[in-house]
């Protein structure tokens, strides 16, 4: 088990923000994200779109803004655990352990759930009959591309993940990509590739159509799609591979006994905690009177929770409040002259 | 005022009035209509407050933008009629337009 000060649920722009107010403050933390990367909606939903309300960045990118707050944090070497689920959260005297689905466990006096609007879960095909399935013939990633190696697969969407793998895929299976509508999103050079392999026959592409039926007993044999006249088709398959973009699902968060106001999680506006002590919540999953989900709201919230944290973290010590400007302290923390 | 009718995947609906120049997703929040989720707040960043529009009125509202139709692929069972409700800005041309939610948004 780790021991650290603060547990941060959340590696958007407030998680990280709150690494470097907790770190100004000589506390340690750790950050946990159920994504591949850090960034949180930022970095998920809109990469290239500009942000116009960041204090003092007239303009900036979702991508610019993680960036940037990743390196104003680098002085606090602060471990980030990603591809991973905080699934479990429980009391232990005056600290909390956090669980992921990784079976990493972290013991903290405080957690910050800066989750947003949960965790990012991939889109899942609606079949009861494919949930069965799930891991043994249906996939939503693929980890290890040679346990597709020879096999019938029906690829679904028509986005980059989709396309990219069906070129991939198509170089030792026999892969047949489905797409609801004849429209593909994805680099030119990508589309050109892919007609090109649909041209010689290599991969074949069903448009529009959704998938309508699996048919299997125990294994999967083949699946029938349905176009949008209304035509139906068998296709011979093994494997399913389902690339429908991510949403996003509050997931466990609503299990830790916190008081809950619909998807958002009940906190005081003096320190941003919720019903439990020790464990506060910031950015857009938090709800209080006056609440606005805007990022700044955000790293304003972490800023006063982490003054509780420090509190909590360093009950012998006396939390003194100083500027970066003039705080000698500060400045060696973040490694300045 | 435009108003606009909110049916759910079970047939029952609610009628209200939608202030010109609100999206048909913000009449739904403000009216706390439920079945929209709307995650990301009208930015068309997620699908999550998809909607499928009557087919009378499908073709008389503006046509999506690439950028739309992309989002709605990865919206819950989408079909030719979907739209994102933060798209579909109200006016009076659109009084007695007719929505349906789906069975859910994620």
């Amino acid at each position: 088990m780790k021991k650290t000060d603060v547990i941060i649920i959340g590696a958007g722009p407030v998680g990280l923000f709150a690494v470097h107010q907790l770190g100004i403050k000589g506390l340690k933390a750790v950050v946990i994200d159920n994504l591949d990367k850090a960034g949180g909606q930022c970095i998920e939903l809109y990469p290239d779109k500009p942000i116009y309300d960041i204090p003092a960045v007239p303009e900036c990118t979702g991508e610019q803004l993680t960036s940037r707050l990743i390196e104003q944090i680098k002085p606090f070497n602060t471990e980030i655990f990603l591809n991973e689920r905080v699934d479990e959260v429980r009391q232990e005297k005056n600290n909390w352990v956090v669980k992921t689905n990784n079976k990493n466990q972290f013991l903290a006096p405080n957690i910050i759930i800066a989750g947003g609007v949960g965790s990012f879960e991939p889109r899942k095909i609606s079949l009861k009959e494919a949930e069965k399935l799930e891991g043994k013939s249906v996939f939503y990633a693929v980890k290890n591309k040679e346990q597709f190696k020879d096999k019938k697969i029906s690829i679904f969407g028509g986005g980059d993940s989709a396309l990219d793998w069906t070129l991939e895929l198509s170089k030792f299976s026999n892969v047949t990509l489905i797409h609801r509508r004849n429209d593909f999103r994805g680099a030119q050079h990508t589309l050109s590739e892919l007609r090109k392999l649909e041209k010689e026959g290599k991969v074949s592409i069903k448009t529009p159509c959704q998938i309508d039926s699996l048919d299997n007993e125990n294994e999967l044999k083949s699946i029938t799609v349905k176009f949008d006249d209304g035509k139906t088709e068998k296709i011979k398959t093994d494997v399913i591979l389902g690339f429908f973009g991510l949403i996003m699902k509050l997931g466990p968060i609503a299990e830790w006994g916190l008081n809950m106001d619909k998807k958002t999680i009940e906190v005081n506006s003096e320190n941003f905690e919720t019903n439990k002590k020790g464990i506060f919540a910031a950015g857009d999953i938090c709800s209080y009177p006056g609440k606005l989900k805007l990022i700044l709201s955000g790293f304003h919230e972490v800023a006063l929770a982490s003054v509780e944290c420090f509190k909590r973290a360093r009950p012998n010590e006396k939390y003194r409040f100083e500027f970066t400007t003039s705080s000698k302290t500060i400045k060696d923390r973040l490694g300045k002259k | 005022m435009p108003k606009i009718t909110y049916k759910d995947y079970q047939g029952s609906s609610k009628t209200i009035e939608v202030e010109s120049g609100l999206s048909v997703m913000e009449g739904a929040i403000q009216n706390e209509i439920p079945g929209i989720d709307a995650d990301c707040g009208g930015s068309m960043a997620c699908a999550t407050c998809h909607v499928y529009v009557d087919d009378k009125w499908f073709e008389k509202i503006p046509k999506a933008q690439d950028a739309e139709n992309d989002m709605i692929d990865m919206a819950f069972e989408p079909k030719k009629n979907s739209r994102l409700s933060c798209q579909i800005i109200v006016n009076d041309e659109l009084d007695g337009l007719e929505v349906t939610t789906p069975e859910k948004q994620t």
